[in-house]
């Protein structure tokens, strides 16, 4: 499926992310975690060719990524961005539909396509046909994770997906995205800083610091057997309800 | 998806309309075209030059008010124009300066080499003069420049003022000169040429400088005073012609030449006086000139004055906006590739920007000076004046508006691998249509305003009357010009509005509020 074999990269002599290799099981969700600047979206935009990385490997499907396949890589990939990133000179059913139109799909299988993912993302009805600036932000989450699925991507990549959502919003999408994830069987990464919401989405949760993976495994791992100090600070910090601090030398 | 097809429709079809106007443009061209240089005298002679070729082979043409001597000048070296008016002191000082011409004979060989030809003079000497007014001359016993010298050396009165213009003060053959040789020590003071008649009128100035076939000699009764000694150079008016005029339409040529020594100093000051006091029409002046003194009856058409308002009015419409439209449509199939490079390549950015923006700064008679020996007179180097001055907001506004779209969304174009050119022509140049637009209109407002230059150098439009106008202190004719320009540019305003609801997508207006 989708590893990064010894991956680093370094803007100037800064290096943000060390060399750093990662299998992602298939059909499995993977959640990315740290703190700012950890490393974290460096690592979800090295996979889908946003950032090209200094040193090391991306394959996909055994392929290693290269600036003349990552084009066609791409369209086997979903990638969901805070806010949607939706156009906005673009109908919700054109942002969501532009690319399968871009490769010659014809009106009608798009427009199935589109009460398909319509229904599984639960998108109000007529929300399709308004623009992007007249829908609420968890109605543009929707469409933008419609469009990442409309070529049933093999792989879908999140960063922050719900960063801009209130609470209550938030935890509706999370319910449904968990859903979708299982019901499609996708390999999805996610990235977030909620260490609650890595659990409750993480078969597997990688938390990163310093530009380099500390901890793999899964939450109840993490909590119960941290690693280091650093990751014991992060779990203190998230506060998790029935959790209790432990004792740890402060920074 | 309409918004996407319009915006590469667009360039495409302006492309087609321009070529189809070249290849309207291409005109069938009169036997004998005569120029004439932005002066109310040297507009008369084309006109009566005109006249006369007319008469001769009944297929002339006038350029007429063309601008300066270089432009005029430059025409007939090309062959843009056979004939014009110039005077002998501007062939020597001004055209031929550096190649120490002195006699005509020596203008003669000089032109020879260019193969143009000067005619024997028409016989009014259009120099620079000293004048005051008749009676006062008369009263302190002045007649000649010599006579002011003496009277000016022994007079103490504080109103013995000499006020001259700003051109005539600077020129070597101007009063640098007459001081030297006539031994003035009188400080003059710098006027605009208008206030000077008036001041000499008021009695607050004495003397001051004149072209000796000024209408105004007459209207305020000026007495010319006699250059004893003959210091400014002589200004002969000669008719210009290329070598070629000989053998291609003698008659016209014969005709022309009849006017050798038949135009002296009073009748063209008489002419100018009708059309610049009196303002009568150029034409009908020039007409009973022929008729009276030679008895050459010309067609010089009697017309109601409103059906002539009529026909100008539709005549420099279409001319205005085919310089508009011409100019903007080329404008825009290469300012919107050079701002898409702009953005596209950032080495080349700094480049393209500034070169547009030096061609902005560049004067636009300095443009047309240029233009008018490559491209010679008429519409080709007004359009291309207008489309250099079209480039900068449109390279601006298509660099600016793809420049400024969100980081996010060119992200998401391009993590659902849509390639470069898709994504240029599905998400940014769509995002940006409003900022492309928005430049496309400020070069077509700023055009329309600028097309008046069009007039300078026969390209027509509403700079004609304008610039006639200006000419001829005739307030109307200018308004002819001036208020449709401004009229022009406000549907041109509305216009864009209307466009924008097709071009812009709906969903970026509905983002915006409007």
């Amino acid at each position: 499926m989708l590893e990064l074999i010894a991956v680093a990269k370094s803007f100037g002599k800064t290096q943000v992310l060390k060399p750093t290799s990662l299998v992602l099981e298939p059909g499995k969700t993977t959640v990315l975690i740290g703190p700012s600047g950890c490393g974290k979206s460096t690592i979800l935009r090295i996979m889908i060719g946003l950032i090209e990385p200094s040193e090391g490997t991306v394959k996909f499907d055994g392929v290693a990524l290269t600036p003349g396949n990552i084009m066609l890589m791409r369209r086997k990939m979903g990638y969901v961005i805070q806010d949607g990133g939706l156009f906005p000179h673009l109908s919700a059913r054109d942002n969501v539909g532009l690319l399968a139109r871009y490769l010659g799909w014809d009106k009608q299988r798009v427009n199935e396509r589109l009460e398909e993912l319509a229904k599984l993302t639960r998108l109000p009805d007529g929300a399709l046909d308004r623009f992007p600036s007249q829908l609420s932000g968890g109605q543009r989450q929707r469409l933008g994770i419609m469009r990442a699925l409309m070529l049933d991507p093999d792989v879908l990549l999140l960063d922050e997906p719900m960063g801009a959502l209130d609470p209550l919003v938030r935890y509706d999408l999370q319910e449904d995205l968990r859903g979708i994830f299982q019901s499609l069987k996708k390999t999805v990464v996610l990235v977030t800083h909620d260490m609650g919401e890595a659990g409750f989405f993480g078969d597997t949760v990688v938390l990163l610091g310093g530009g380099e993976i500390v901890q793999q495994g899964t939450l109840a791992d993490m909590i119960h057997t941290p690693a280091n100090d650093y990751v014991t600070r992060f779990i203190n910090a998230q506060r998790l309800p029935g959790v209790e601090p432990k004792e740890v030398a402060t920074s | 998806m309409r918004s996407i097809v319009s915006l590469t429709v667009f360039p495409a079809a302006l492309l087609l309309i321009l070529a189809s106007i070249a290849a309207a443009e291409t005109p069938n061209l009169p036997l004998v075209r005569v120029g004439s240089k932005s002066s109310i005298e040297n507009v008369i002679l084309g006109e009566m030059l005109t006249l006369l070729a007319d008469q001769a082979s009944g297929d002339a043409r006038h350029q007429s008010a063309l601008g300066g001597t270089q432009i005029v000048f430059a025409a007939l070296k090309k062959g843009d124009i056979d004939v014009y008016i110039e005077y002998t002191g501007t062939l020597s000082q001004e055209i031929l300066k550096g190649q120490r011409v002195r006699s005509d004979d020596d203008i003669r060989a000089a032109l020879a080499k260019l193969d143009l030809v000067m005619s024997q003079p028409l016989g009014f000497n259009n120099t620079y003069a000293l004048g005051m007014k008749a009676d006062v001359a008369e009263k302190m016993k002045i007649q000649t420049i010599s006579d002011l010298a003496r009277v000016a050396k022994s007079s103490t009165d504080p109103q013995f003022k000499f006020g001259f213009s700003d051109e005539f003060l600077k020129r070597g053959d101007g009063w640098p000169a007459v001081k030297v040789l006539y031994q003035f020590d009188n400080v003059p003071t710098g006027l605009d040429h208008s206030l000077a008649y008036r001041g000499l009128h008021s009695g607050t100035l004495l003397v001051t400088d004149l072209y000796s076939t000024d209408p105004e000699i007459a209207k305020y009764r000026l007495k010319i005073l006699d250059d004893d000694l003959a210091c400014f150079p002589e200004y002969h008016a000669v008719i210009l012609y290329r070598e070629d005029l000989k053998d291609r339409a003698p008659q016209v040529l014969q005709n022309l030449l009849k006017l050798e020594g038949k135009i002296d100093n009073s009748a063209m000051m008489e002419m100018n006086t009708r059309v610049r006091i009196d303002h009568d029409r150029d034409v009908n002046v020039a007409g009973d000139f022929l008729l009276s003194k030679l008895k050459i009856e010309t067609q010089s058409g009697e017309e109601k004055k409103w059906v002539v308002i009529g026909r100008d009015f539709v005549r420099n419409t279409t001319r205005h906006l085919l310089l508009v439209f011409c100019s903007l449509s080329a404008a825009v199939t290469v300012a919107l590739p050079l701002g898409i490079w702009a953005y596209e390549y950032p080495k080349v950015t700094h480049g393209i920007l500034g070169i547009v923006g030096i061609i902005q700064t560049i004067p636009s008679m300095a443009v047309l000076v240029f233009m008018v020996p490559l491209l010679g007179l008429g519409v080709k180097p007004a359009i291309m004046a207008l489309f250099l001055y079209s480039l900068l907001p449109i390279v601006r506004n298509t660099y600016a508006g793809l420049n400024e779209i969100p980081a996010n969304l060119k992200e998401s174009a391009i993590v659902l691998g849509l390639s470069r050119q898709a994504r240029l022509y599905l998400v940014e140049l769509p995002i940006a249509s409003r900022s492309i637009l928005a430049g496309i209109k400020t070069a077509a407002v700023i055009n329309v305003g600028t097309a008046t230059i069009g007039g300078l150098i026969g390209a027509g439009g509403y700079g004609e009357p304008i610039l006639t106008g200006i000419r001829l202190a005739d307030v109307s004719l200018l308004l002819q010009g001036a208020i449709p320009a401004a009229l022009l540019a406000v549907v041109v305003q509305g216009l864009f509005e209307l466009l924008e609801r097709l071009v812009v997508p709906q969903g970026l207006r509905l983002a915006r509020g409007d």
